[in-house]
């Protein structure tokens, strides 16, 4: 099955209507509603009441659509769960997740309201949000707690906060947590996700950070505004050389039937299963992209 | 193309129906209006010492109609200071032929329910004015709305006769030289009443602004110029010209705009010296932006761009993307400096933009026009007059003309604005006929209009999705449900002229109980 591209997640606070009902068109990979840090705390329950009429109502099409709950351990967490799930919600975005714990105690909600309402045990996924020192160190074990889990995103502004230090634009204060989040994601086979940069107006910082989230390993970029999509996705996309050398690569992996193992070599360049499995992540980026890539099925 | 209307052959307070038959159905037979001639004599002076002297000089009396432009927008002085001078004199039973009215103008409203005004001929009815005539029919009769390219054409004709024209400027020298591009009321191209002055029987020129003899730059030279006021003041310079006009940073206009660039690129119409027209606001200035990439990147040159001129479009003249500005109406104080100094930037009349039945128009010399809606039908027809609850809120403008005119009128628009749809499976009025609109672009798709296989077939070529207009109403209706149809009673408060004279739509008072 095609992987799911999680390029761009573009963040909507869920107390603003017309958010619920536009936010798809700017052809995000995907939208994360958000109940908690955007939401003030007398409009929690009111946004959490408009986003389960919203799923019931909307047809977000080929976007995955995620809401951010508030952590477990508020007065709104459980009931944002107890809520959004029978309402046909299926990604959750869990906040502050320090320890494998968190997650087994959301795995555990999520069993019980699945089993209660006839849905499919073990259908809801989850996103583990990584925003403190503690959180960075222990994302291995949080990204293998459950096979719910599909992916960890980083939080800056939680983690310099926590760790007691400023973000800058250079990000030197965050490259170790950072790399430590893609590296743990790669390792339990989960979607790193990048966190946000709240500079709107600044596009070129913009995408010199997107650049580097790429080039650490994360699959994606936390959006803030609908400009940052486009962004994302074009800095995602492959260039045509690439995906020429990538197609070239899989046809003779296939016609030599070392996919599963063995080595060739094309063009004077050795070829084995993690240089097919780096071709096949640029035509998955491609085709995510709109790019039509021939008869290669991917 | 007719359309699926039927009106009565005749309106009392407006007369004999002709209905629209087509966008070039109808062909003029008469000869051009003239007005009465004129003289002058060595050592005459035309500047009054006010205004209800220029008045009585004008002849003024009971039953006249009087004409007025809206070039300086909210910030008018002209029409209210008139108005409330003929009041005083106890005048009765004045037309208005403005070529728009604004909000500036709700203290018409009195004059209306004193019997001082009892005809109104405009582009535009907004505010206070257009909830009392759609809902009280204060009239008493029809407004009779006309496009830019209509009212020029309607005042040649001889259809509406202008006794006196009343001309704001922002600089004007004692022979009745004039220009509005100079001055503290500087508003720019004097492209409305430049027809009004050439067809009045009289003309008087308000200023606050009177320069010595001869005036450098003029739009309306003194033959035409009978009478000369100066006042302290013409307009509120805040409300008549804002500083540059900049693309909008709403990402939906922005995404709509990005579409709707792509399809002109698409369809082939943006190569070099390809013409181009949009208007001012949200999306449609915004479609310039990716337009000026795509003509960077290719290395295309402009021949011209037109219509109500702004900063943006100024910015595109200085930085070679267009080689002229044909300007009617100017927009903000960048565009008021570029029509002053720059020779490239040239003043139009209403009737060289629009007019059909002259012998040659820029509306119909365009590629490309981009066109904002109010609401837009499955038949591609556009309102851009009426409100969905049947109040007059908006204007025709020159949409009408330059749809007709160019080759390719893409509409840009979101599907829906707070919670009421704007594509619907009926317009509420018809002021652009669908058989000249080709695109509809929103937030949610792209739709052809079916006659116009050619552009859907190139955008399939170049892989732009496009649905059904169709398909459009339900995608929006699947969020704002059906919404129920207004109530009417049978009497006409306003006539919506095409720009050829013929009836596209008839306005009715709103059952207000």
């Amino acid at each position: 099955m095609k992987k799911k591209l999680r390029r761009t997640m573009l963040f909507c606070p869920a107390n603003k209507p017309k958010h619920l009902f536009t936010s798809m068109i700017y052809e995000p990979d995907c939208i994360i509603f958000d109940l908690e840090d955007a939401v003030p705390f007398n409009e929690k329950v009111a946004a959490r009441d408009l986003l389960v009429e919203a799923l019931k109502a909307i047809d977000y099409g080929q976007v995955e659509v995620f809401a951010r709950i508030n952590a477990l351990y508020t007065d709104f967490g459980e009931d944002d769960v107890r809520a959004l799930v029978p309402a046909g919600l299926k990604r959750l975005r869990l906040p502050m997740c320090e320890s494998e714990k968190d997650v087994k105690d959301l795995d555990v909600l999520l069993t019980e309201i699945e089993r209660a309402h006839n849905i499919e045990v073990g259908s809801v996924k989850v996103q583990c949000a990584i925003e403190t020192p503690k959180g960075v160190v222990n994302s291995l074990a949080i990204a293998q707690a459950s096979p719910r889990v599909t992916s960890i995103s980083f939080g800056a502004e939680d983690f310099t906060r926590t760790l007691g230090t400023d973000r800058t634009k250079a990000g030197n204060e965050l490259f170790l947590a950072r790399s430590t989040v893609a590296l743990n994601a790669n390792i339990a086979g989960v979607d790193a996700i990048d966190t946000v940069y709240a500079d709107v107006k600044d596009e070129e910082g913009f995408i010199k950070e997107v650049e580097s989230a790429r080039n650490l390993g994360f699959s994606g970029k936390s959006c803030i505004h609908p400009s940052q999509v486009e962004l994302v996705h074009k800095i995602y996309t492959p260039n045509s050389k690439d995906i020429e050398a990538s197609i070239k690569i899989i046809e003779a992996a296939r016609n030599a039937d070392i996919e599963k193992g063995g080595v060739i070599v094309v063009d004077g360049k050795m070829i084995d299963i993690p240089v097919i499995a780096k071709a096949e992540r640029i035509l998955e980026l491609a085709v995510g992209a709109g790019i039509q890539i021939g008869g290669v099925s991917i | 193309m007719s359309l699926d209307k039927t009106f009565p052959s005749y309106i009392e307070g407006y007369g004999t129906v002709k209905p629209y038959a087509g966008p070039f159905a109808t062909a003029p037979s008469a000869h051009r209006y003239g007005p009465k001639l004129s003289s002058s004599k060595p050592g005459d002076s035309k500047i009054v010492s006010n205004l209800e002297a220029a008045l009585e000089k004008s002849g003024i009396r009971d039953g006249m109609t009087i004409s007025f432009h809206h070039h300086l927008r909210n910030g008018d002085y002209i029409v209210n200071m008139v108005m409330d001078k003929i009041a005083e004199m106890g005048i009765k039973d004045i037309t208005i032929c403005a070529s728009s009215l604004t909000n500036a103008h709700e203290p018409l409203i009195e004059h209306i329910r004193n019997g001082v005004v009892t005809g109104l001929h405009t582009s535009g009815l907004r505010g206070k004015i257009g909830k009392a005539q759609a809902t009280e029919n204060i009239l008493g009769k029809p407004v009779v709305f006309r496009t830019h390219g209509g009212r020029a054409r309607a005042i040649e004709a001889g259809e509406i006769k202008i006794d006196i024209a009343f001309i704001g400027a922002s600089a004007c020298d004692p022979m009745g030289n004039m220009n509005g591009v100079e001055g503290k009321s500087a508003f720019g191209s004097m492209g409305y009443p430049m027809v009004d002055a050439q067809y009045a029987d009289k003309v008087v020129v308000i200023t606050d602004n009177i320069c010595p003899f001869p005036l450098s730059k003029i739009a309306i030279p003194m033959q035409y110029v009978d009478y000369i006021i100066e006042v302290e003041s013409i307009g509120d310079t805040a409300l008549i010209a804002t500083g540059a006009t900049r693309v909008t940073k709403n990402p939906t206009d922005l995404l709509i705009a990005k579409r709707a660039a792509e399809v002109l690129v698409a369809s082939g119409y943006i190569k070099e010296g390809y013409s181009f027209q949009a208007g001012s606001g949200g999306a449609s200035l915004a479609v310039c932006k990716y337009l000026k990439d795509y003509m960077t990147e290719h290395q295309i040159v402009g021949s011209f761009a037109a219509g109500g001129v702004t900063g943006y479009l100024v910015e595109l003249l200085e930085q070679g993307y267009f080689k002229a500005l044909l300007d009617t109406q100017t927009f903000d104080v960048m565009a008021v400096d570029s029509i002053r100094d720059n020779t490239n930037h040239i003043e139009m009349s209403a009737s060289m933009y629009a007019n059909p039945h002259n012998k040659a128009c820029s509306a119909h010399q365009l590629d490309v026009m981009i066109l904002s809606a109010t609401e837009i039908d499955t038949q591609f027809n556009i309102n851009s007059l009426t409100g969905s609850t049947g109040l007059i809120m908006g204007a025709l403008g020159g949409a009408p003309d330059t749809a007709a005119g160019a080759k390719l009128t893409v509409v840009v628009a979101p599907t829906m604005r707070k919670r009421i749809p704007i594509v619907v499976d009926k317009v509420t009025n018809i002021v652009t006929p669908g058989d000249t609109v080709d695109v509809l672009v929103t937030e949610r798709g792209i739709s052809v209009n079916p006659k116009r296989q050619d552009i859907q077939n190139m955008l399939d070529q170049a892989g732009i999705k496009t649905l059904s207009i169709e398909d459009h109403l339900k995608l929006v209706e699947k969020f704002t449900g059906k919404p129920d149809h207004i109530s009417y009673t049978d009497e006409i408060v306003g006539v919506v002229e095409y720009r050829d004279g013929t009836v596209i739509d008839l306005i009715y008072k709103v059952k207000t109980t």
